[in-house]
């Protein structure tokens, strides 16, 4: 029978990344003073496991790389081997070879056979440097497991490892391969077998009737244990149809309100009990998406390493709330802004070890990497402790490549400047990925998840940069107003306040429009009809009402005839559906089956803006 | 009556790719990830054979075989042990076990259906 195994190539690159991230957390964690057993051991697992997938799918290429660092590995925890700096960088190359390796069978292009065949040479050569004088196990089934020490002073204290788990038996060294020509075979004499009575007592298997088998011991920081692997196309259509029921729901409610307006009737206690458990499904539906930043995070030891070393940098990460959940579909979207930010911070931000320390500062530059829930959103910071951003030189730098900008912006539009497109402070760093990405591209990637990008810096102290993004894509707290015939959406997140505008507090400026006074600040004042050209009822200065948003580019106030309620709404794509329309970031369709739009207050506030700083 | 077989593997693909292999030959098979899993679906039903991966975090091939044996069910279940490397050792130890053979990885699909043929036909 012909078997394709090309159908499982899949499922084995997944792993076989997983297995590298591994790799690479580990290594970084290392200490070489004192290796953790544990560590060096899960090392050599992954080695051996994406080995071992290779050898059955074919790919020589990775098979021979991975199984030069699985020997490395194994030398270092029979204790023959030293854990040194050359080992952890000739390892993550050997890494990046397999990545290499990994992404031309996934794309069905060459592998580079010539370089994977010389990082394995360098890592046969580092692991033929192994102390001969040890030899690990020399009895077989021995009760002890314990590689006698070679050299208990010097040497990393690693034992091999006793517990279960160890990985494959490798034959003592210096005695000659036993004769593989058997594939398989059958310890024949005794079969059925029986468990002989000095079996190895390893502890984990007591010999009562009801087996138990001693938990895995798993290494700290890793974050499950049992799941299934599951296509996001299934969840998106599982919340898909979460979505259409809650809009169904809210049919039949407004139908039940319309027709027996306010009575409690049997319906209506269904009705409240459905909306109960379709908030509950819809959370849970979603949470299923949620993945911890972790997955993004775990890159950046890396990255931040290579790129301190080729700037000639000292940099310390500090990485926290990485259990922090947040949608897949924002994972994939964030990772790139999240890069560019950290690279800028090393590059721009923190100075070289001389500067540092004339300026009294520690060598060593500190970038924080952290992230938190805050209320409906998730907030990610990238903190350093670098030199800043310098108003004078942002303004005058703005002037020259002509960008619109007057003394009297406040500090926060001041640091929004940097995200203008065109403005750029000194030579790109050439990217390690080979994209370019400017900060202008950050700050629309952050909005077209939803989310807003602030600054706060202090010069020679350093930046903060706080990226704020909504949980997930897929439903929004919305509060519903309507101009005119239509119903708007706007996101909560956006509204600061709402109220009434009187005679006084409203006055018309020539040249810019409508402002109005509110706690002392003068706020332009925008018309919802008129945004979208449509037939308004306020018409005077006292009717309508006057909603308060906030975005990047500061605070505006909408008006609208009404505000009809607060709601979770279902985001449907207007793009995908239709077209992509400014100032409109989706849709959603209401209780009576109408469609609403939900309004995009980034641009409209920076629409505002534009407009008032041009005629300034 | 379709002989069922228990597989045994930390790694998805390898999982799937046995599990395709022993399907297209017509067994019943079920698949587990690790050693609790795998005692948990023996502990429902006598399989016909057992196929364990040997090199597995947590609990090895080797506590899954000895656990195996003390059930009453599995006194004479044949349990094949896929391992990397066939030294000495692992084959003392899995014998000591109790595994009935073992079988290296990686192997020839049509190889391993006839040896599990062997055993269950």
């Amino acid at each position: 029978m012909a078997i394709d195994l090309r159908q499982f190539h899949d499922v084995f690159f997944e792993e076989a990344e997983e297995h590298l991230s591994a790799i690479e957390r580990l290594l970084l964690n290392l200490d070489l003073a004192h290796p953790s057993a544990e560590d060096i051991n899960g090392i050599f697992r992954a080695a051996h496991s994406i080995k071992g997938g290779a050898n059955m799918f074919g790919f020589g290429e990775i098979s021979g790389v991975t199984h030069a660092m699985e020997t490395v590995f194994d030398g270092v925890r029979a204790g023959a081997l030293d854990v040194s700096g050359e080992i952890i960088d000739t390892v993550l190359r050997g890494s990046d070879a397999v990545r290499g390796a990994l992404a031309a069978q996934r794309a069905g292009a060459s592998v580079d056979a010539a370089s994977a065949l010389e990082i394995a040479s360098q890592l046969e050569r580092i692991a033929s440097t192994r102390r001969s004088a040890c030899v690990p196990n020399t009895a077989p089934a021995a009760a002890d497991c314990r590689a006698p020490r070679c050299d208990a002073a010097a040497g990393p204290a690693v034992s091999a490892p006793g517990a279960a788990g160890d990985g494959a038996e490798r034959a003592p060294a210096g005695e000659a391969q036993p004769a593989q020509a058997a594939d398989f075979g059958l310890f024949v004499d005794d079969f059925p077998a029986r468990p002989e009575a000095s079996a190895a007592p390893r502890g984990d298997v007591p010999t009562h009737a009801e087996p138990s088998i001693a938990a895995g011991v798993h290494a700290p920081g890793a974050v499950e244990t049992l799941s299934i692997r599951v296509s996001t196309r299934k969840i998106d259509r599982l919340i898909d149809l979460v979505g259409e029921l809650v809009i169904g729901h809210s049919m039949l409610r407004r139908e039940h309100e319309v027709r027996m307006s306010d009575s409690v009737d049997t319906l209506a206690l269904g009705l409240a009990n459905v909306e109960r458990n379709l908030r509950d499904l819809q959370d849970a539906a979603l949470a299923i998406r949620m993945i911890p930043i972790a997955f993004v995070f775990d890159r950046f030891p890396r990255m931040v390493r290579d790129l301190a070393h080729k700037l000639g940098k000292k940099v310390e990460l500090t990485m926290t709330g990485e259990a922090t959940e947040l949608d897949k579909a924002l994972i994939e979207k964030v990772t790139d802004p999240l890069t560019h930010l950290i690279r800028n911070a090393i590059d721009h931000g923190i100075e070289t070890p001389e500067v540092r320390a004339a300026a009294g500062k520690p060598e060593s530059g500190k970038v924080t990497l952290r992230a938190d829930h805050q209320g409906g959103s998730i907030v990610i910071e990238v903190i350093d402790d670098g030199r800043g951003l310098p108003r004078e030189n942002i303004l005058a730098m703005a002037r020259e490549r002509g960008i619109a900008v007057s003394d009297s912006m406040s500090d926060s539009q001041v640091w929004q400047i940097i995200f203008e497109p065109g403005f750029s402070t000194s030579k790109q760093v050439t990217d390690i990925s080979g994209r370019g990405v400017g900060m202008d591209v950050v700050r629309r990637n952050i909005h077209e998840m939803g989310g807003r990008v602030e600054v706060r810096t202090t010069p020679n102290a350093g930046t903060r940069i706080s990226i704020k993004l909504p949980l997930t894509l897929a439903i929004l707290e919305g509060m519903s107003v309507r101009a005119g015939e239509e119903i708007y959406i706007i996101p909560l997140t956006h509204i600061t306040e709402s109220l009434q505008p009187t005679a006084a507090s409203v006055s018309s400026v020539s040249g810019r429009g409508r402002v109005v006074a509110v706690r002392g600040e003068y706020l332009p004042v925008v018309s919802l009809a008129d945004t979208f050209n449509l037939p308004a009822d306020a018409q005077r200065r006292d009717e309508g009402i006057l909603v308060i948003l906030e975005a990047e580019g500061g605070k505006t106030a909408l008006l609208v005839d009404e505000l009809m309620g607060q709601h979770q709404v279902v985001i449907k794509s207007l793009e995908t559906n239709y077209r992509r329309v400014p100032g409109v970031s989706g849709a959603t369709i209401m209780g009576d089956g109408r469609v609403a739009l939900i309004l995009d207050v980034g641009h409209i506030v920076g629409m505002c803006h534009s407009r008032l700083d041009r005629a300034a | 009556m379709t002989a069922s077989i228990l597989t045994v593997d930390d790694s998805a693909s390898m999982r799937q790719m046995l599990g395709f292999i022993l399907k297209s030959a017509g067994y019943d098979v079920v698949q587990a990830a690790n050693t609790e899993e795998a005692m948990s679906y023996a502990n429902e039903r006598a399989f016909d054979m057992v196929l364990t991966d040997q090199n597995m975090p947590g609990s090895d091939g080797l506590s899954l075989v000895r656990a195996l044996r003390t059930l009453p069910a599995y006194g004479r279940t044949p349990i094949i042990m896929l391992t990397t490397e066939s030294s000495d050792e692992i084959k003392s130890r899995g014998k000591a076990a109790g595994a009935t053979g073992w079988m290296v990885k990686p192997f020839d699909p049509n190889r391993l259906l006839e040896i599990v043929g062997k055993f269950v036909n």
